[in-house]
């Protein structure tokens, strides 16, 4: 019991990360209708970007409580601010372009895209992890099994995880709001339901798609940075996988649907790490792909998606 | 970074050089390029002795910037005077396409001339300023990735399925070879059948690889394209995972050695019962890379060969129908379920025997070599030939492959990369801009003219540009 509240707990804050990347996918695939393939690796720019920055601060798990509050608000802008203008620039140059080319086009684009950045990132930041001292340590005591010999089982919420998940649901109450009360999430919504009536309606379309992938960057290097202090290392190629299980989460939760997403980044991250707690590390991510065929094939339109109808 | 706004160049009219608006461009660019470059490239940080350090890299991040500034004003120039002749010549009407363009008639040789080029390789090698060995060498991981793509252009080219995973079937191919050759064939017929492993084991992984691109693609096949390209990709990784992880099976990361091809049984090695003892000719290593030359030439040409022949067939026809539209071909009665799962079979068979030959080659195998990187080449091969084109599958693998080696070599262009850079690392970033560029400028490839395999009374060809872009 004690170990499933402890693994409950993990699963929940890696959750927070998985949901927070799939509403970049949900989104963009909401309104245009493709796979942002290089998303995950928008996420990978933000970590790295907050890492550089963080370093630059120099501020260490020693420094005090005040100066690292503020180095970190610093740190969440800035890396926001990049992710949002590689994403906006992604757009620009491998997506726009290509409406209206044929259909494997921008996924095709998209993967280059994926390849680019990885890539660049790589050359310029050379390959190896980046690994940190921890910055936010620290953590309270959830419950305590006592043990006859001593050793007590302890659960613990560390001050990281009660970040993470607080600070996504902050996060998520903000989004919700953006979509649902402002003139940009009305326009988000009209676009993807139909771009042609919106743009008849004097939406600018152009204007909101960039507007969406600026949004979903921003999740995503935030996402990035919460990945980069909680495992403290950070690294070019984190976007690949965590990219895919943002995905999987995305399509699970429903494709199109914010809320669905943040669901199945909470399903998708428990899975994980019960299946690791409770079966087999190695094959971690043999079950969050297998999560994902399952429900590709079963239940297509997700936990809270709406059916998709093909039309000619 | 960022590529031409909205104006479009093509139009007619003439445009007069807006001298705000292009300074307006230009400093916004300046500054998404800055902003782009500002953590990543112009703080660099590195390990040093277990301590990470920053140090800033500011005037290679200022002469990229400026790169890209000049860039960007050159596409507006280029534009701007492109409108201006085009409307000079607004009054002579456009010169009618003639039916046979110079590419036509030499379009007829290019694939014989290859293909006596290929056959005699090895024998004008040895003038190869790189020396025998290198060439031939070089000339057999072309073609293993020529055949590779001639594979993957079935599924991707042919039907249009974006497979992100077929690394996997090179990998099942390539295991194949190794679990058969070293446990299951010595287990049934003695240590004796180990020299002819090569050839019992070619055409069962090719077995093999299809009926676990029937067992994959089943469940998956009715997915709509972009799913299909991630579920894919999945499996790819799935099945690299547990080679890794399946220590008894696969011996994990250390991968295994088995044995390396022979000639129909006689080993390539110095000594009784070897290859060169046989014809009494001196051993020499390069008969072995001959040898290997011209098994993946062959295996390559009977890929080309049974694609070529099965697009005339009524299969291949359906796939092709496939490729541009799904609803279309459903209401027309053809079996999309079967036409997709034979070319996901079709294309999974070529893998698993490339993937064969390459663990014969390599007498080593090990999950290393099956990542999704090199999936994304295949892929980037396939798309740069120009989806569906054989003949463009050989030049671009020619070019991208060749281009890695050139990349070895070019040691002049240290002089302006950045300290600390070989261009050997750039190859992969190179592949990657050349896919997003292609799809912007010749989404077709550059190899656009494609020959129609049905048609009506008498051939006519089609270029790229004329074939509708719509949905298809």
């Amino acid at each position: 019991m004690e170990y499933f509240l402890q693994q409950l707990i993990n699963g929940l804050t890696l959750g927070s990360i998985y949901g927070l990347i799939a509403i970049g996918y949900t989104m963009v695939y909401g309104i245009i209708g493709m796979i942002n393939f290089a998303h995950g690796d928008v996420f990978m720019v933000g970590s790295v970007v907050s890492f550089i920055v963080l370093l630059g601060l120099g501020v260490t798990g020693g420094s005090g409580s005040f100066t690292i509050i503020l180095a970190l608000a610093l740190v969440v802008i800035i890396a926001m601010l990049i992710a949002a203008v590689y994403n906006w620039t992604i757009e620009r140059v491998a997506y726009r372009p290509l409406r209206g080319s044929f259909r494997l086009a921008p996924l095709i684009s998209a993967i280059g895209m994926s390849i680019v950045l990885q890539e660049f990132v790589r050359i310029a930041q050379e390959g190896r992890p980046k690994p940190i001292q921890p910055i936010i340590t620290g953590g309270y005591e959830v419950m305590r099994r006592v043990a006859a010999n001593g050793n007590d089982f302890v659960v613990k919420i560390s001050n990281m995880q009660i970040l993470i998940i607080l600070s996504t649901i902050a996060l998520m109450a903000i989004f919700t709001m953006i979509i649902q009360r402002t003139s940009l999430g009305r326009a988000q919504r009209a676009c993807e339901q139909d771009q042609k009536m919106a743009s008849l309606l004097g939406i600018n379309v152009d204007r909101t798609i960039s507007i969406t992938f600026i949004l979903g960057a921003a999740l995503a290097a935030f996402a990035g940075m919460m990945f980069f202090l909680y495992y403290n290392v950070t690294d070019f190629f984190i976007g690949f996988v965590a990219g895919i299980k943002a995905f999987t989460a995305a399509v699970l939760g429903g494709i199109g649907s914010i809320p669905g997403a943040m669901l199945g980044g909470m399903v998708i991250g428990l899975i994980e790490v019960m299946w690791s707690a409770y079966f087999s590390v190695e094959y971690k991510d043999v079950a969050a792909f297998t999560i994902l065929v399952i429900v590709l094939i079963f239940m297509p339109q997700g936990l809270l998606g709406k059916p998709e109808v093909e039309k000619v | 970074m960022s590529g031409p706004a909205k104006d479009t160049s093509s139009k007619a009219e003439v445009k007069t050089l807006d001298a705000f608006g292009l300074a307006k461009d230009l400093i916004g660019s300046a500054i998404i390029t800055m902003l782009i470059l500002t953590p990543i490239v112009s703080l660099k940080t590195t390990m040093n002795q277990g301590v990470l350090l920053i140090s800033g890299r500011w005037i290679l991040a200022a002469e990229l910037t400026a790169a890209v500034v000049i860039g960007r004003l050159l596409i507006h120039l280029y534009a701007w005077y492109k409108s201006h002749a085009a409307a000079n010549e607004v009054e002579s009407t456009k010169p009618v396409v003639k039916a046979t363009s110079l590419s036509d008639r030499i379009g007829k040789y290019v694939a014989p001339a290859l293909l006596v080029f290929a056959l005699v390789l090895p024998i004008i090698s040895y003038a190869s300023p790189w020396g025998e060995k290198r060439t031939i060498d070089l000339a057999i991981y072309i073609l293993t990735y020529i055949m590779l793509g001639w594979g993957l252009n079935v599924v991707v080219g042919l039907a249009g399925l974006l497979d992100l995973g077929y690394v996997a079937f090179y990998a099942i191919g390539a295991y194949a070879y190794a679990l058969l050759s070293t446990v299951l064939l010595p287990y049934l017929f003695g240590p004796g059948v180990l020299p002819w492993a090569f050839y019992i084991t070619l055409p069962l992984s090719g077995i093999l690889a299809a009926t676990w691109g029937i067992v994959l693609g089943f469940p998956v096949l009715r997915l709509r394209g972009d799913y299909l390209a991630i579920v894919t990709l999945a499996f790819g990784e799935m099945i690299r995972l547990v080679l890794i992880n399946w220590f008894a099976l696969t011996n994990g990361p250390q991968g295994i050695i088995v044995p390396k091809a022979t000639f129909f049984g006689l080993p390539f090695k110095d000594g009784e019962g070897s290859f060169s003892a046989f014809f009494n000719i001196p051993y020499d290593r390069i008969h072995f890379y001959f040898f290997l030359y011209y098994l993946i030439l062959t295996l390559a040409l009977i890929t080309y060969f049974v694609t070529k022949r099965l697009r005339r067939l009524p299969i291949g026809r359906a796939w092709e129908a496939l490729r541009e539209d799904e609803i279309a071909c459903r209401s027309l009665g053809i079996n999309t379920t079967t036409t997709k799962l034979t070319a996901f079979a079709t294309g999974a068979m070529f893998g698993g025997f490339a993937g064969s030959f390459f663990a014969a080659r390599q007498g080593f195998v090990s999950p290393e070599s099956f990542v999704y990187i090199e999936s994304a080449l295949i892929l980037a091969i396939v798309v740069l030939g120009g989806l569906g084109s054989q003949i463009g599958i050989v030049f671009s693998a020619i070019a991208i492959m060749g281009s890695f080696e050139i990349f070895r070599e070019m040691d002049f262009m240290k002089a302006i990369l950045p300290t600390g850079t070989e261009p050997i690392q750039f190859r992969m970033l190179a592949v990657g801009l050349a896919m997003v560029l292609m799809m912007r400028f010749r989404p077709r490839g550059f190899v656009t003219k494609r020959e129609p395999t049905v048609f009506l009374k008498e051939k006519k060809s089609i270029s790229g540009d004329m074939v509708a872009e719509g949905h298809g």
